[in-house]
Order: structure tokens, then C-alpha cells, then sequence
């Protein structure tokens, strides 16, 4: 039942996204601002991209972070969907309540306590802190993302399926890839692509988690800042809002490709 | 009926490993963890790496070891109410996450509310929209909001050309800066959770209200909000939990007296390298934030009981 | 004689607090069109997820051709369902839905080579009447056409025994009439015991050579339908199949001391049925509409009526090839006549009409229950 859009809907709509997307927006278009200063517009210019490119730290720490996010969103998505397949389909069992509650709870925890207990353990373990530590942190709240997309999924599908694949003769593990998988495939894939994100993006964590060799460009970009605002930092900051995007259109691409997948 | 799933009736092994692999990385990576902040805050600072004694090892013995926790106090806990340093953040840190919530829901519940009246062929698009700025980096949100916020920045550039103002704003190093910028990065937790509050309500109920004689504004108060509140707790929750100990958002936009308790730990640890107390203060923070964790953990673990 | 098919033996399942199914006994053949009948909630749902091998009974045993099913899980017993919903998986062609239990290593099925199963897929195509759409996918076809790839998927293994669930709810009625046909066909075609399970009596009755009547866990009655139609053995039964009469009457000794019935609403008194009930007891008649006679005149009704009173037309429904009417009978009772429109009676009957009733001895049927 909608009984039309009032114009007040409409207004609040307009306003709140303009909210949400007029920082972000600007922070784009003076990226292309010849000019330094934000008050002023010196016209279209790529000259800030260019000295980014010169700037062999900001690269570097650049793919560290890509690194470290591909291989922790990959080892997120595959304990997240086992944590959400847990929570989905078996029930009750001991230790449910506190199952529940580790996944939960990394995704309201704040970031320095989170940051500050992981440090605490690599260093009681005398463990070199670094890239692996790092990779490992973001494995960790990155797998509580994973679970409750797919989680989300799962809780929605149609159990019947499975159960008609194990009547033909599918054993779980077999049902498990043929039917399921392929069906919840683009909320696994949102899953990796939202670790994936949160990786690159992780600020705090990361200062705890890292060590000598391994900055991440957040880690570079807050650096930065503190010293002053340039325009070279909305330049990287575009450039990592165009990584996203093109990921999550790949991402969005390769889900419709399993649904029109001729079997 | 009980449905069961290709794992409910898999191996006992098969099914114990499933659930172990994620179960043992969040106890080791998560849980296990905070015992040692809990030690570490027991601790004293010491010029040494790591930077803490005592430090606990076998190498020299079981009575070393047992003599050595004899060495833990409350120390560091004590120096928490020395500096009042403390107790401000804290108290700042609870003031600006709870100011940032009731901010942050008076401008998400109309959004929420406008998107779930929405046709719903437009609700993808929507729900998409109120997403995306979640998958664009929080670092440059807020950094979005230096360049708007500054007394030279774009905010008052506009109001000063247009005559609103004479003076510039002086918004940015304060705390509404930092209420600003706390609300902004944290709309999509907000937006969503309402959203799927109203948008589950039964459309009839309304429908109901209005026959019986509301008028559409009593049928909103009387019934959608109403039963939209768990949505607006759940919401309020994923804003306050990580507000309390935010540290980006202080750090940049907010000014040398605003005291929140993130910061508070971030200088504690890295810039006077007192991990003890830094412990001890993450400990203190997660005590305040129990009750509102329990609150959320319950909420969240509801909404996740087994349906036989 | 042959053991049975299946032989479930005392099974009982509990959901919670809730008993779904209470030490069950049952026995099916092969090569059988059987059926469990029931409203919802009476378990016969659970009964079939239990021989599917979705659910374990907490006590009793399942044997499928004389083998213990205790712990045997759904893939690997000789056992395949059709789903009420079809259950077509939705990103795979109607080819490789059907063939799909073909291509699962599994428990009796010898490994199938890539040409074997085509020609398997091809074979059962035609059987459902679906040949040439094996490139299409679920979401392309009809309500019927999905329900016979999913016959045809459940087929494809060769089981012992077909359990249906619900198969004709969600089509209409016309497809309905059609599609029982061809399901029976079939049936007799493959020699495949089917067992269906539904709500709708008269799917069962149509389709079914023998029916459990269930109800909260039990089975009320098992039997033909013309067992269940003719003589149910409770109320239950007799409401469930079909239209009924149901008449409270005491049993009680006539003056030479012959059994006799009195009925006080509607009042008659009938002696010489044949019971088992000590006097005093209270019991029931039923008495299905057909064997109701009516005619306005007394004299009119067969001689053989050992039971008659009077009433007037309430109501009455024009049906195409029957009718039926309401009669409010002396007394108060609710009566249900009704007789086919074969153009043989010569009264009419309408609203207000005042009529006699009656039917002999061999129509009422004593229910102690």
C-alpha cells in the first residue's frame, strides 16, 4: 500500500542523501582543483594524481593495503560463511549464546580496545609485528561481517532445496556446494567485498596491529592530514572511492553472471 | 516444521569442525586477548621492551613465576582518579556518543521513514543509496568534513558570500564538530536498522488506525513509531558501542579540549608509552560499555534463536 | 507373501511438547497407490519426513524392504519425494534438475556415464510429457509443467517408493482431474509404490487404493476408500470423507429384549441393529445424504425405510450433477439429503416444502466414537 509519495518524503529523501553524498562529492571534485586552496577554483587539473603517483611511499603503502585486504577478505569470507552456516542451520547446541555473542560483538567494539588486545597478544607471544599480524587482525572482525551478510541469506533460503538435493542422493557436503553455495554466491561475494573495503579502509587497528615495513595508506593518508590539508589527499581518497566502486560493479556483474549461468 | 539443512545431519566430526574453525579464531583473536589488556593494566610501566614488568615467563621457574604475580597491583587503576584527565574523557566520551545518537536519530528516522513510504520499485536503489557512503572510506568522510568545517573552509565561504554570516563560524575544533562528524559517518547504521523496522510493520495496521479515525499523524505516533522502537534501539546501540571509544573523529575535527577517552588511550599509548595505563583505561571503557553491549548482544542474539 | 515395502513399526516423534506423530504402525506394500489423509497438524507430514529419512523418530523403527532405516540419512535410502513446492532447482536447466540424483555418487546408484544419464533424462522427459523443454529453466514453466519435472526428478533414481507431498494442492481444478489420471498411470506404469499425502479426501479417494485416515498423531482408520466411505469407524472418519449425517442415539432392549436404537431429535426408533454395545449407551448414527429418501407424500418412500420422520426444506444447493437440501426435521435436527439429478424422480422439492424422511437399517452405520 503506498498511497503516493507526499511532497515532505520527498524533501526529507532529497536533503538527507544530499547530506550523506555532498562531502563526498566535494572531496572528488577538488581532487581536479588546480588550485590548493579550497576556496577558490583554479580550474581542472590532474596535477594532483600525478605527484601522487611520484610519491613512491603512497604507492607502496598502497599495495600494502591491497595485499593485506585480499588475503584477509578471502580468509574472512571463508570462516564467515562457516560461522554463518553455523548460525543458520544447527540449532541449538552448547555454547550457542556464546557463539553468537564473538561474532556480534567485534562489530560494536571500539576499535582501540579491539586494536590494544590484539597488540597486547602478538607482543606477550613475543610475535613480530608486521604485515601477518596485520593480515590476521583484519581476518578477525572481518569474518563477523562475512557471517552476518551471508547469515542474512541463508536464514532466507529455501530449505526445501537442500533437502530435495539430499533426497536425490546429494550428501551434505555435496548438497553444500551444489545447491547452496551457488545460490547464496552473491552474498558471499558482498561479503568478501565488504571485508574487503573495511580492510583497506581500517585506520586504528591497523596503527596497533602493524609494525616497521608494513604502513597501510590510511595509515599514510593520516598522516597527512595531520600535517595540514592538500589536495593530494583527496586525490587518493578518489581514487580509492573509484577502487570500491569498480569493485563492487564487478561484484554486482559476477552475481547476475551465476544467476543467468546456463547449467 | 524443522527443516534440516545439509549440516544438521552431517558426521558429528564433520559438524564439531564447522562450528570449531570460527568459534577457535574469535576466542584466540577475540576473547582470549582481553586477558592480556586485564594483566597488562595490572602492570607498571617500565623502560624495557616490552615496555611493562613484570614480565612473565617459565624461564626462570615456577616460584619466580608465582613471585612475579605478586608484583600485579591496582596502580595504574589508582592513577586513572589522579589526573582528572580521566574522568573527563570518559564523561566527554559518553556526553558527545550520546548527544551524536539522539542527533544522529532525529535526522535517520525521517530518512528511514521516507524510504520505507517510497514506491517500491524505487526501494533498491534507495536502500543502495543509504549504503554506499558505508563502502567509501570512513578516514575521508571525516576528512571530507575538515574542508566544509574550517573557518576558511567551504561551509562558511558559502554562508559569508551569501551574506548569512559576517563572521565566520568557528564550527571545526569543537565539540559540534565532532558531534558532526560522528553522526555523518555512522548514518548507514542508523538508516538501516529503522528502515527494516517500519518496512516489516504490517501496512494494515496503519490502514486500521486511519479507519478507526486517527489522523495520519496520530496513526504515526500511536503505531509506526511505536513498534519501530526496536529498529531505533538496535540503530542507537551500533552508533553509541563505538562512538564511546572513537578516536579518528576526535582527533580531527575536535579541538585540544575536547576530551574523549579513545584519544585519551591513543596518547596514553603512543605518545607516553604507558601501556599499563593505556590497559587500564581500555578496561575501565569496557566496563562503562557492558551494559550497553549486553543491551545490543541481547537484542542481536534474539533475533538469532534457532527456529527449532 | 512378500515382507513389506515399509514397515514402520510403534514410530513416535515429538516436536518440543508437541507429539506429531504417537506410536504409528503401518505397512505398505510394493507396487502400491497409497495415501495418508489427514487435516493439518495431524502428522501426517512428520510421518512422511520420517520415512524420507528429514527426520528420526525418538522411538519405533522404519524398515524399507526389511532394512532398519535407523541412521541411515535421506541419500542414501531407496526413498525419493516430490515436494509440495516443487523444489526445482532454480539455477540449473529442467535437464539437469532430472538428472541431478543421476549424477550424485550415492547409495545404489551405479556410476551412470555421461550418455547413460542423457538417455535416462530423455526417457523420463517423455514419460511427463516434457520432451524437448529439457533446455528450459524452472522459472520458464508452468505451475504443471514444474510439477512434472519434479515427478520426473524424483523418478530418475529408480526408488522403491515415490512420496508425494501434496501433489495436486497447488494446481486447479481442472489440471487436478487430469493430472490424477496421469499420476496413476504412471504409478501402474513403473510399478513404483506411491505414497501421497494430503489433506484433500478427494485426492485421496481418487488416487489411492488403500488410505490411513490420521489424526493428532494416530491413524483413525485405515483402508479402501469404499472401506472409509462406507464404513468409517468413528465421527472423525465419517465427517472427514465425504458428507455425513450424524444422528445421537441410545441403545437400549426392546420389549422382547432385541437390540433397538432411539433417536430422540429427530425422534424414530429402529430395531434389529446389529451391534456391541451394552444398553444404556449413548452412540452414533451416520447415515451419508445419498441414502436419505424424501418424497412429500409418506406413502411415497420405499417400503424398506425402517426409519422415518418428518421436516421441512430449509435449504438446497443445485450442484449440476446432484442436489442437495437441508431439512430442519421435527425434532430439530439438521438433515443432509441429497440425490443425483439423472432425471429420474418425478417430485420437486423446494424451500418451505414439509417432507418425509427415511433410510433402512443398512445405511446406518454405529459409531461408538
Amino acid at each position: 500500500m503506498n498511497r503516493g509519495l507526499r511532497p515532505a518524503h520527498v524533501a526529507v529523501l532529497v536533503l538527507g542523501f544530499a547530506f550523506l553524498y555532498v562531502p563526498i562529492a566535494l572531496v572528488v571534485l577538488y581532487s581536479f582543483n588546480a588550485s590548493r586552496l579550497v576556496t577558490v577554483w583554479g580550474g581542472f587539473s590532474l596535477r594532483w594524481y600525478g605527484s601522487l603517483l611520484d610519491n613512491q611511499q603512497v604507492v607502496d603503502s598502497a599495495w600494502i593495503s591491497l595485499q593485506v585486504a585480499l588475503i584477509s577478505a578471502s580468509a574472512s569470507t571463508v570462516l564467515g560463511t562457516l560461522a554463518a552456516i553455523v548460525l543458520s542451520r544447527f540449532g541449538r547446541f552448547r555454547g550457542r549464546l556464546a557463539f553468537t555473542s564473538l561474532i556480534y560483538a567485534p562489530l560494536v567494539m571500539p576499535e582501540v580496545i579491539m586494536g590494544l588486545s590484539l597488540l597486547l597478544l602478538f607482543v606477550a607471544f613475543d610475535v613480530d609485528r608486521g604485515f601477518w599480524t596485520l593480515t590476521l587482525a583484519h581476518t578477525t572482525f572481518g569474518m563477523c561481517f562475512v557471517a552476518i551478510v551471508v547469515q542474512a541469506r541463508l536464514a532466507g533460503f529455501d530449505r526445501s532445496l537442500e533437502e530435495a538435493a539430499m533426497d536425490l542422493g546429494a550428501s551434505p557436503v555435496a548438497t553444500f556446494f551444489q545447491i547452496t553455495l551457488p545460490l547464496i554466491a552473491p552474498s558471499v561475494i558482498a561479503g568478501f567485498l565488504l571485508a574487503f573495503t573495511i580492510s583497506l579502509d581500517d585506520f586504528v587497528i591497523a596503527s596497533f596491529t602493524t609494525g616497521p615495513g608494513a604502513t597501510t595508506l590510511p595509515m599514510r593518508i593520516y598522516s597527512q592530514v595531520r600535517l595540514g590539508v592538500t589536495p593530494e589527499i583527496n586525490a587518493i581518497s578518489t581514487l580509492m572511492i573509484g577502487t570500491v566502486v569498480l569493485l563492487v560493479a564487478t561484484g554486482l556483474l559476477i552475481s547476475r553472471g551465476f544467476r543467468r549461468q546456463p547449467v | 516444521m524443522s527443516g534440516q539443512g545439509p549440516q544438521d545431519r552431517g558426521f558429528g566430526w564433520g559438524r564439531f569442525l564447522i562450528i570449531a574453525m570460527p568459534l577457535a579464531w574469535l576466542v584466540l583473536f577475540f576473547a582470549a586477548p582481553f586477558l592480556f589488556v586485564i594483566k597488562i593494566s595490572l602492570s607498571q610501566a617500565a623502560q624495557q621492551r616490552p615496555p611493562y614488568e613484570p614480565v612473565f615467563d617459565l624461564s626462570q621457574g615456577w616460584d619466580a613465576f608465582v613471585a612475579r604475580l605478586g608484583e600485579l597491583s591496582l596502580s595504574s587503576y589508582w592513577s586513572l582518579l589522579d589526573d582528572t584527565l580521566y574522568i573527563d574523557s570518559y564523561i566527554g566520551s559518553l556526553k558527545l556518543a550520546g548527544l551524536a545518537t539522539i542527533l544522529g536519530l532525529v535526522v535517520a528516522y525521517p530518512l528511514a521513514l521516507s524510504m520505507a513510504r517510497a514506491p517500491r520499485a524505487w526501494r533498491p536503489a534507495l536502500i543502495a543509496l543509504a549504503i554506499a557512503p558505508f563502502w567509501t572510506s570512513f578516514l575521508i568522510r571525516v576528512y571530507a568534513w575538515i574542508t566544509i568545517l574550517k573557518d576558511e573552509g567551504l561551509l562558511n565561504h558559502a554562508l559569508l558570500s551569501l551574506g548569512v554570516i559576517s563572521e565566520p563560524l568557528h564550527i571545526f575544533a569543537t565539540d559540534w564538530a565532532v558531534l558532526i562528524g560522528i553522526v555523518y559517518s555512522y548514518m548507514p547504521f542508523l538508516i538501516l536498522p529503522i528502515y527494516n523496522a517500519i518496512d516489516r510493520q504490517d501496512p494494515s495496521l496503519v490502514e486500521a488506525a486511519r479507519d478507526l479515525g486517527a489522523t495520519a499523524s496520530q496513526a504515526f505516533w500511536k503505531v509506526t513509531l511505536p513498534l519501530s522502537l526496536p529498529g531505533v534501539m538496535a540503530g542507537a546501540l551500533l552508533l553509541f558501542i563505538p562512538a564511546v571509544g572513537e578516536f579518528v573523529v576526535p582527533d580531527l575535527l575536535g579541538g585540544s579540549d575536547t576530551l574523549m577517552i579513545g584519544r585519551t588511550l591513543w596518547n596514553e599509548f603512543f605518545a607516553n608509552r604507558d601501556w599499563p595505563v593505556a590497559s587500564a583505561v581500555a578496561i575501565v571503557m569496557l566496563v562503562l560499555l557492558l551494559i550497553p553491549l549486553a543491551l545490543y548482544e541481547r537484542n542481536e542474539t534474539k533475533s538469532m534463536e534457532p527456529r527449532r | 507373501m512378500a515382507p513389506s515395502l515399509i514397515r514402520i513399526d510403534g514410530v513416535t516423534k515429538r516436536f518440543g511438547t508437541t507429539l506429531a506423530v504417537d506410536n504409528v504402525s503401518l505397512e505398505i506394500q510394493t507396487g502400491e497407490f497409497f495415501a495418508l489423509l489427514g487435516p493439518s497438524g495431524c502428522g501426517k507430514t512428520t510421518l512422511m519426513r520420517l520415512i524420507a529419512g528429514f527426520e528420526t523418530p525418538d522411538s519405533g523403527s522404519i524398515f524399507i524392504d526389511g532394512v532398519d532405516m535407523a541412521g541411515v540419512p535421506p541419500n542414501r535410502r531407496p526413498v525419493n519425494m516430490m515436494f509440495q513446492s516443487y523444489a526445482l532447482f532454480p539455477h540449473m536447466s529442467v535437464a539437469r534438475n532430472i538428472g541431478f540424483g543421476l549424477r550424485q555418487a550415492g547409495h545404489g546408484v551405479p556410476g551412470l556415464g555421461k550418455t547413460d544419464i542423457e538417455a535416462r533424462v530423455r526417457d523420463l522427459l517423455r514419460l511427463v510429457q516434457m520432451e524437448g523443454l529439457g533446455g528450459r529453466r524452472p522459472e520458464q514453466l508452468s505451475g504443471g509443467q514444474r510439477q512434472r519435472v519434479a515427478l520426473a526428478r524424483a523418478l530418475a533414481r529408480r526408488p522403491r517408493l515415490l512420496l508425494l507431498d501434496e501433489p495436486l494442492a497447488a494446481l486447479d481444478r481442472k489440471l487436478r482431474e487430469e493430472t490424477q489420471f496421469e499420476l496413476m498411470q504412471v504409478q501402474r506404469e513403473l510399478g513404483v509404490s506411491f505414497v501421497i499425502v494430503t489433506h484433500d479426501q478427494d485426492e485421496a479417494m481418487a488416487m489411492a487404493q488403500r488410505i490411513a485416515v490420521m489424526r493428532s498423531g494416530t491413524i483413525e482408520q485405515l483402508g479402501s476408500a469404499r472401506d472409509l466411505y462406507e464404513a468409517p469407524v468413528s465421527k472423525f472418519v465419517a465427517r472427514f470423507i465425504g458428507d455425513i449425517n450424524l444422528f445421537d442415539v441410545r441403545m437400549t432392549r426392546g420389549a422382547d429384549g432385541e437390540p433397538m436404537i432411539v433417536s430422540t431429535a429427530p425422534q424414530f426408533s429402529c430395531r434389529g441393529i446389529a451391534d456391541t454395545t451394552m444398553s444404556g449407551e449413548d452412540v452414533t448414527i451416520a447415515v451419508r445424504p445419498e441414502r436419505v429418501k424424501m418424497s412429500k407424500d409418506k406413502s411415497a418412500l420405499p417400503a424398506v425405510c425402517d426409519v422415518t420422520f418428518a421436516g421441512e426444506i430449509v435449504d438446497s444447493a443445485y450442484l449440476g450433477d446432484t442436489q442437495v437440501w437441508r431439512i430442519k426435521a421435527d425434532g430439530g435436527a439438521l438433515v443432509r439429503v441429497s440425490a443425483s439429478n439423472s432425471g429420474a424422480g418425478t417430485e420437486t422439492f423446494e424451500r418451505g416444502h414439509r417432507v418425509h424422511l427415511g433410510f433402512d437399517r443398512s445405511a446406518m452405520q454405529v459409531l461408538t466414537r
